[in-house]
């Protein structure tokens, strides 16, 4: 029974979610803070990987994000929107509710083949000067945009919300909501998948003693394609969701100020714990909006806290740990695998 | 077929030649020694047969294929297992991970398999995790399992290490300095686990080691090298007595 309890109570709380969206009990404000609650999970934990697990420092998570909103965005405006580009949509309003899932994935791969930029240069290089080419890489995805006059340059790029429209068209539920919260547990699921199986341990035998891992059979470098790949890819999925909720993107949006709010909330949760990663990212979001009231003192308040938790709790709120581990009684009622 | 066989073996790094012309050829279950004082060139020699350095002349053939060009993770699959002169076991990681981890180029699965837990990725782990037991079992450290390295004694950690180097179930076994850091009894008992392992498993040990009683006591074979050169090759007996090690180790005692 506790083999299913988690995948269970997380459809029937998705379900949940949405009938109350419907019925109109969640307002449109909630809805929009609970779908970037999920595009920052996935964020987070997609991070985790390469900053937590791997023990390399990427501060250019925000790229990869940008490349993913971007690249799906472009599919999804191409086919469901009248545009500048074509002209005519290519694809018929019907084809949106098939059509939307592929246009994310292919975000993600575009996102994917973008993290290669960081990936090589791991194999031979770690620790800051990886750091310098990862912060690099978000600056050239940046400019490269900035500079693409045909898909908006600086000033940004729309038309998604053609897409969302006709799927609403088609059935009239909150389905954004849905997308959101089934690329969450998606992307939550496939990282537990693969860092709990003996190929996915080879991640952090790389960050514990990279020398022991490749005499012990590891092939670091595969090991680091498939980190860096796997992060990018999952960060270009956020990237695709969140351009379709607000139905606009900017190039500034995805900036270093973007990689270090998600770098912050890795450090927040935990390095190398998927429930601390999930867990700060909605403690971050929750707390974005509940300071704002106290408008640009926002901005003092959570610093503050970071400088607390660095001083007291410097592992973060889970450390490495996960749920589970914390609290062994819970693996009683579910098992997340 | 032997199963190592290294011709002429040189590794110059700029001007300092570390490994000079050095020759070996290993059987199935031998034990050797690889001695000599500080700075002779016996890592860099176990360096270059696992591929973190590439020779600058010479040839290393393990099981008829020749390893140069290949990265470390290839040698090692070839069944050439090593352990360090100071332990680098993966600290944070539970001594059954540890375990599992290092018998990752038998994992065999891709990462779609991972991600749908196919019936092979089933298979594999399972394999994996039996192998991790069994080994635990049979070098007494099934209770120390679910441990954090770094929680336990020095002697119980070289133990984990060679474990974790026979979980790649070599033909091949290079231990660089096993002893070093241990007290007495602790050598006794690496002494008869070594041992142990070498009339349990198919598996030619060859070990970098200073402590005489465990070379002595184990090695049907002994190499000397100094300053990258073979200086002397024989048994144990016959290196004892033989000149040219005795200087090496003790110098001249002309001033």
């Amino acid at each position: 029974m506790q083999k299913h309890t988690f995948t269970i109570t997380m459809f029937a709380g998705m379900a949940v979610l949405a009938v109350l969206a419907q019925l109109g009990v969640i307002n449109q404000y909630l809805q929009s803070v609970i779908m970037l609650m999920g595009v920052n999970i996935i964020l987070c934990s997609s991070l985790n990987l390469v900053n937590g697990y791997m023990g390399e420092f990427s501060c250019g998570h925000g790229g990869f994000m940008c490349v993913g909103a971007y690249a799906s965005s472009l599919v999804t405006v191409l086919c469901f929107s009248k545009n500048h580009i074509l002209g005519a949509p290519l694809l018929p309003d019907s084809l949106a509710l098939l059509a939307f899932p592929l246009a994310l994935a292919a975000g993600a791969a575009v996102a994917a083949v973008a993290g290669l930029v960081v990936a090589v240069p791991s194999f031979k290089t770690r620790g800051d000067y990886l750091a310098i080419i990862t912060l690099a890489a978000n600056y050239i995805v940046i400019s490269a945009i900035d500079n693409l006059e045909i898909i908006g340059g600086p000033r940004g790029f729309m038309g998604m919300n053609a897409t969302v429209n006709a799927m609403n068209d088609l059935v009239q539920i909150p389905w954004m909501l849905l997308w959101v919260l089934g690329g969450t547990l998606f992307s939550v699921w496939i990282l537990r998948r693969f860092v709990s199986s003996t190929l996915g341990k080879g991640v952090p035998a790389i960050a514990q003693d990279e020398i022991a891992a490749e005499i012990m059979s590891v092939d670091t470098n595969r090991m680091k394609l498939i980190a860096f790949m796997l992060s990018s890819g999952l960060a270009g999925l956020a990237g695709g969701l969140f351009a379709h909720i607000l139905g606009y993107v900017n190039p500034h949006s995805f900036d270093i100020m973007k990689s270090t709010e998600v770098m912050v909330m890795v450090y927040l949760g935990g390095m190398g714990s998927l429930s601390g990663a999930t867990l700060s990212a909605v403690l971050f979001t929750v707390l974005l909006e509940v300071l704002r009231p106290l408008e640009i003192w926002k901005w003092v308040v959570i610093p503050l806290l970071l400088i607390l938790l660095m001083q007291f709790r410097p592992e973060g709120i889970m450390g490495n740990k996960e749920l589970s581990d914390l609290f062994p009684k819970l693996k009683k009622y579910y098992s997340f695998k | 077929m032997s199963l190592l066989e290294i011709k002429g073996l040189t590794c110059r790094f700029g001007g300092l030649i570390a490994v000079n012309d050095f020759n070996i050829e290993l059987g199935e279950r031998q034990m050797v020694a690889l001695i000599g004082p500080n700075g002779a060139g016996k890592t860099t020699v176990f360096n270059l047969i696992s591929g973190f350095y590439q020779p600058s002349e010479g040839a290393i053939t393990v099981l008829g294929k020749d390893t140069r060009g290949m990265r470390p993770h290839q040698v090692t699959s070839l069944g050439v297992a090593r352990t360090f002169q100071g332990i680098r076991l993966w600290g944070e990681m539970s001594v059954l991970d540890n375990i599992r981890v290092s018998q990752h180029y038998r994992c065999g699965y891709s990462l779609l398999d991972c991600f749908l837990r196919t019936r092979k990725y089933m298979l594999r782990e399972t394999e994996i995790e039996r192998t991790a037991w069994e080994l635990l079992e049979a070098m007494d450290l099934k209770d120390c399992a679910h441990e954090l390295p770094r929680n336990l004694s020095y002697g119980l950690q070289r133990r984990v290490e060679i474990a974790r180097a026979m979980s790649l179930k070599p033909s091949l076994l290079l231990l660089d300095e096993p002893a070093a850091g241990l007290n007495s009894a602790d050598v006794e008992g690496l002494i008869k686990l070594v041992r142990w392992i070498h009339d349990t498993y198919p598996v030619t040990i060859w070990m970098i080691e200073h402590q005489m009683k465990v070379v002595m006591s184990l090695c049907s074979h002994i190499k000397v090298i100094d300053f990258g050169a073979t200086i002397a090759d024989g048994s144990p007996a016959e290196i004892q007595a033989n000149p040219a090690v005795i200087k090496a180790y003790l110098g001249d005692d002309t001033i």
